[in-house]
Formats: C-alpha cells, sequence, structure tokens
C-alpha cells in the first residue's frame, strides 16, 4: 500500500544489531495527519523501525542502518543531515514515562527552552496550553513547581506527551506508550491521540490488538523483522490477506 | 520449629552482630585515640592546640594549625585538579566514547587503582617535583625546591582519578538511557541532555563518589610524604611552599621519640584531628546530599 505524499517514506531498511539482522528490506508509507499502527510479537522489530524515524539508533554505535527513511522527501539517513531538527520534528513517547529529573513547569519548557525561547510570559504560556492539551492542566495548575516525578504513573505519560507537543513537531511517535498504565490512564492516552490526528501524524507501536483497532487508521504486522502486512486497520484485522498475519489476529502465534 | 525457618534466624542475627561489631569498631577507634591523647589534652586548651603553628616538641610546643593547614591544601588542590578532569573524562566515556574504546580505556583506568601509592611517591619525585621547580615555580616564585603541597596535590589528584572515574561512570550507568532518549528526543543536542539531565540526575551519585574521593584523599600518607617536603612544620602561604599533613606528621614520627614527653600523646592527637576532619567531612556532605536528593526528587 503507498500513498501519493506519505509524511514518512520508508525505502528498502535493512538494520542491523551486530550480526543480527533486526530488520529486513522494510518499505513502508506513512500517511500525513492519520494513525499509522505496527503490531507484531515482542521482540519481532516494530520498536526498533520506530526508533529508526527519528535516529534515536544513533546512540547505540553497534547499529548499521541501510536505506533510506524520508521526511516529507527528505532522506534523514542523508550526509549532513542536522539530527536535532529531525527529532525536534518528532515527540517521542515511550513505554514507561520518563519525566526528566526537575518540576512539572521546567519538563513542558524543557523543549522551547533548549530551542532558545526565553521569554518566560511565552514559557508560561506554552505550559498551560500544553497541559491543557493533554488535559493535565486542572490536575497540576496549583503545583507546577513540583517534582515531575511526585506525579501519578498514568499523568507522567501525559506530561511526556504535552513535553513533546511543546516542540511543536509534527509527527508523534507512541512507543508501547500504555503498557505501563492502567485501563483508565490507558483511555486517557486512546482518547487524545485521536484528539492529536487531526494536527499530527501518529505512528503507535502496541501489541494490543484492540488498541490497535481503537485508535489506528492504517496497520502493519511486523514479524520477525519484516512488515508482512499493511492495510486499513479494520481490514488487516478482520480480513487479513496473508496467512501469518491470519494466525497472529486470531492468536495463534506469539 | 521449621528447620529453614530457623536457619533464616540464626543468619538474620548473625549478621546483626557482625554489624554491630564493625559499628564497635569504628567507636573503639575514636575512643582509643581519644584516651590516648587525654595527657596531651589535660595540659594544654583545645583553643591553643587548634590555633598555633608552634611546633618545638621538645620545649613543649604543639601546635597543630600548620598541620591542619596542610592536610587541608594538599586535599583541596587534590580536588580542584581532579574534579574536572574526572568529570569530563566520565562523561566522555559513558557518553560520547565508542563502546570499543570504552572497553580498552576502563579496564587500564581499574588498572591504575591498584599501583601501590609509594609508587605514585616515586613518579612525584621523578616527574611532577622537576616540573614544579624548573618550569611552573619560576614563572610565580623566586625559589622553590619543588617538593611543595603543590606537588602533594598533583599526586593525590592522579592517585584519586581512578577512583572518581570508575565511581562516576557507575553513577552514570544508573541514570536511565531512556530518560536520555526522551531528552534527545526533544531535539537537544547530545551536550545540553549531559548539562540538564544527566548530571541533574545523577548530582547525588556524584557527591557521594566525591566525598568518598577526598575522605580517601585525606588520609593518604606515603606517596604525599615523599613529594610534600614536610620537614619544618608551619603553615603553607602559597602552593610552592612545603607541607606537612596530618598523616605525613605521624608517619614520620611515630615510634621513634616517645622520650619527649607527651610527644606521643600529641601524635594520637593528630590522628584524632584526622579522624574528626573526616567524620565532620561526611557529616556535613551528607546534609548537603540529603537536600539534594529531596530536591530533584
Amino acid at each position: 500500500m503507498t500513498f501519493e505524499t506519505p509524511h514518512i517514506r520508508v525505502q528498502d531498511l535493512n538494520l542491523y544489531y551486530g550480526a543480527n539482522h533486526a530488520l529486513k528490506n522494510i518499505s513502508i508509507d506513512i500517511p500525513d495527519k492519520k494513525v499509522t499502527s505496527f503490531i507484531g510479537p515482542s521482540g519481532c522489530g516494530k520498536t526498533t523501525l520506530l526508533k529508526t524515524f527519528n535516529r534515536l539508533h544513533d546512540s547505540s554505535l553497534e547499529v548499521k542502518v541501510e536505506g533510506k527513511v524520508l521526511l516529507d522527501g527528505e532522506d534523514i539517513y542523508a550526509k549532513g543531515v542536522d539530527v536535532t531538527a529531525i527529532r525536534k520534528k518528532m515527540g517521542l513517547l515511550s513505554q514507561r514515562p520518563f519525566p526528566l529529573p526537575m518540576s512539572i513547569y521546567d519538563n513542558i519548557a524543557y523543549g522551547p527552552r533548549i530551542h532558545g525561547e526565553r521569554d518566560r510570559h511565552k514559557l508560561d504560556h506554552l505550559v498551560e496550553q500544553y497541559l491543557k492539551d493533554v488535559a493535565l492542566w486542572d490536575e497540576v495548575k496549583d503545583r507546577l513547581k513540583a517534582p515531575a516525578s511526585r506525579l501519578s504513573i498514568g499523568q507522567q505519560q501525559r506530561l511526556c506527551l504535552a513535553r513533546g507537543l511543546a516542540v511543536e513537531p509534527e509527527i508523534i511517535l507512541g512507543d508501547e506508550p500504555t503498557s505501563a498504565l492502567d485501563p483508565v490512564s490507558t483511555q486517557k492516552i486512546e482518547e487524545l491521540f485521536l484528539q492529536l490526528k487531526e494536527k499530527y501524524t501518529i505512528v503507535l507501536v502496541t501489541h494490543i490488538l484492540r488498541q490497535a483497532r481503537r485508535v489506528s487508521d492504517y496497520c502493519a504486522f511486523v514479524y520477525m523483522g519484516e512488515i508482512v502486512e499493511f492495510a486499513p486497520t479494520e481490514q488487516l484485522l478482520l480480513d487479513p490477506k496473508e496467512k501469518l498475519t491470519k494466525d497472529y489476529v486470531r492468536g495463534f502465534l506469539s | 520449629m521449621n528447620i529453614r525457618i530457623l536457619k533464616d534466624k540464626i543468619a538474620g542475627r548473625t549478621m546483626l552482630v557482625l554489624t554491630l561489631v564493625s559499628i564497635l569498631l569504628a567507636v573503639l577507634v575514636a575512643w582509643g585515640l581519644f584516651y590516648r591523647s587525654l595527657p596531651l589534652l589535660e595540659n594544654y586548651s583545645l583553643t591553643d592546640l587548634l590555633t598555633s603553628s608552634a611546633w618545638k616538641p621538645e620545649k613543649g610546643e604543639f601546635g597543630f594549625l600548620g598541620f591542619i593547614m596542610g592536610t587541608l591544601w594538599v586535599t583541596a588542590i587534590a580536588i580542584i585538579l581532579a574534579l574536572p578532569l574526572c568529570l569530563l573524562v566520565s562523561i566522555y566515556l559513558s557518553e560520547y566514547a565508542h563502546p570499543r574504546l570504552r572497553k580498552l580505556i576502563v579496564p587500564v583506568v581499574d588498572l591504575l587503582s591498584g599501583i601501590p601509592p609509594v609508587l605514585f611517591g616515586v613518579w612525584g619525585v621523578l616527574f611532577i617535583i622537576p616540573l614544579i621547580q624548573d618550569h611552573i615555580a619560576p614563572s610565580f616564585v623566586d625559589n622553590s625546591a619543588g617538593y611543595s603541597v603543590l606537588a602533594g596535590g598533583i599526586v593525590l589528584a592522579i592517585m584519586i582519578f581512578p577512583l572518581l572515574i570508575t565511581l562516576f561512570l557507575e553513577v552514570f550507568s544508573t541514570v536511565p538511557r531512556d530518560m536520555l532518549n526522551a531528552s534527545l528526543s526533544l531535539g537537544a543536542t547530545p551536550w545540553q541532555t549531559v548539562k540538564k539531565v544527566l548530571l541533574k540526575k545523577a548530582m547525588p551519585g556524584m557527591i557521594a563518589s566525591t566525598v568518598l574521593a577526598i575522605s580517601r584523599a585525606f588520609g593518604e600518607t606515603i606517596a604525599v610524604l615523599m613529594v610534600c617536603g614536610g620537614n619544618v612544620p608551619g603553615i603553607p602561604h602559597s602552593v610552592f611552599d612545603s607541607g606537612y599533613p596530618l598523616p605525613v606528621l605521624i608517619a614520620n614520627n611515630f615510634g621513634e621519640t616517645f622520650s619527649v614527653p607527651l610527644y606521643d600523646s600529641a601524635l594520637l592527637f593528630a590522628a584524632l584531628l584526622l579522624f574528626v576532619i573526616i567524620f565532620i567531612f561526611n557529616a556535613v556532605s551528607r546534609i548537603i546530599l540529603a537536600r539534594v536528593k529531596r530536591k530533584i526528587e
């Protein structure tokens, strides 16, 4: 399945962890302002694939990446690319929330500050706006100076989402962002994704098929480092074409 | 009673006793030093002992200020030199260096910490002393033999290098990689991430590591003895003056001059002073550590 103007286009991507060939000939188009989910069993490579989008593998030097990842048509693995500029375009939500070791306020202001925003009033305004965007403002407005680690884990994950939004990304990458959360917090995050897809392209790694179905428009099944099938979510989950996909969504494969 | 529950109880009690014994040892050492210092303390006021720098045991003059200052100077120089360098080396190894390079360097650093202090002393005499005498000192003072608190500080700094680097690396490795990734994925550069996240998160551990290194520096004797030129007691007035730290005082004189009245008591008082300095230093840094921890958590 291809799109005319995908937000991210992956072309013949191969990734090696030392001798381990972790991603094999991946080609996929991630559509603009839609939610695309990657499903598949643990260790299939879905998170690895996600991390190639913002070059988070750069810090682990045993990793070798071949092929292209085009962001709005530009290869992010080309020579001389400003990695920080690419990462700024993508907000990452990890499996467990990792608030930075500072106050709630400073967590949100962190991104704008490192990109040069110094105006106190503007920062105040940004913090309020993004905390409202993730429905956290009412819960924390009286303790913005408190350490972010004092929030509940569900609140922390929403804080991390707000922190990511504060650098005005175009894309949100979610790496099983609800796997550490209780059902209520999970529901809040899922609702946020549905609202946010009007403004952002969202890529979601999940191992919960129902979550993929609730949230995503398109779904890719990843298995043993390969994309087995990529289709609109309903079609992939209810009427898969490939046998492997069929086995997985019916629970025979894990 | 069930045998495995009995075993558990015995193990628990035994470990409790051993723990108490190890604490008791520290108390015993302090008490022993205090007891043996009593003859000196009965004859002199504590203020005089601590504020005078006149040291003529045969005339009955015991002023410890020179030795205290010697200890503080040497330790301060060592830590001022070692801390920034070790910090940068550790950050490089932890965040920037290629894993292969890291695997090569870390064992070498560990090896350094296994070198006996006397070798550092010899090395100091052969390299640091001439370096100070011929190249560094002439630009600042007219006349220096090289044997100085600066030499002591440099040698001591190099001795605590491996300890500090190993501890810093250990502390850095406890900062979750995903927390650093969170900062990077917001578009922060690695250096911004180091400054604002890594160092902040690692601060309590770094303070604890530094305290450990300083405590070790306070007590280091042999290498310092060889390069500090401590034969004439007195307060050092510049880094090029010779110094006479407390451990050196004890090591140089213990067991030799006990015919002089109160001399042995004075040396044990020196040991007690060292003990108290390290104790106070540790206590203060624990308070600071608790504050820092509360602040970032």
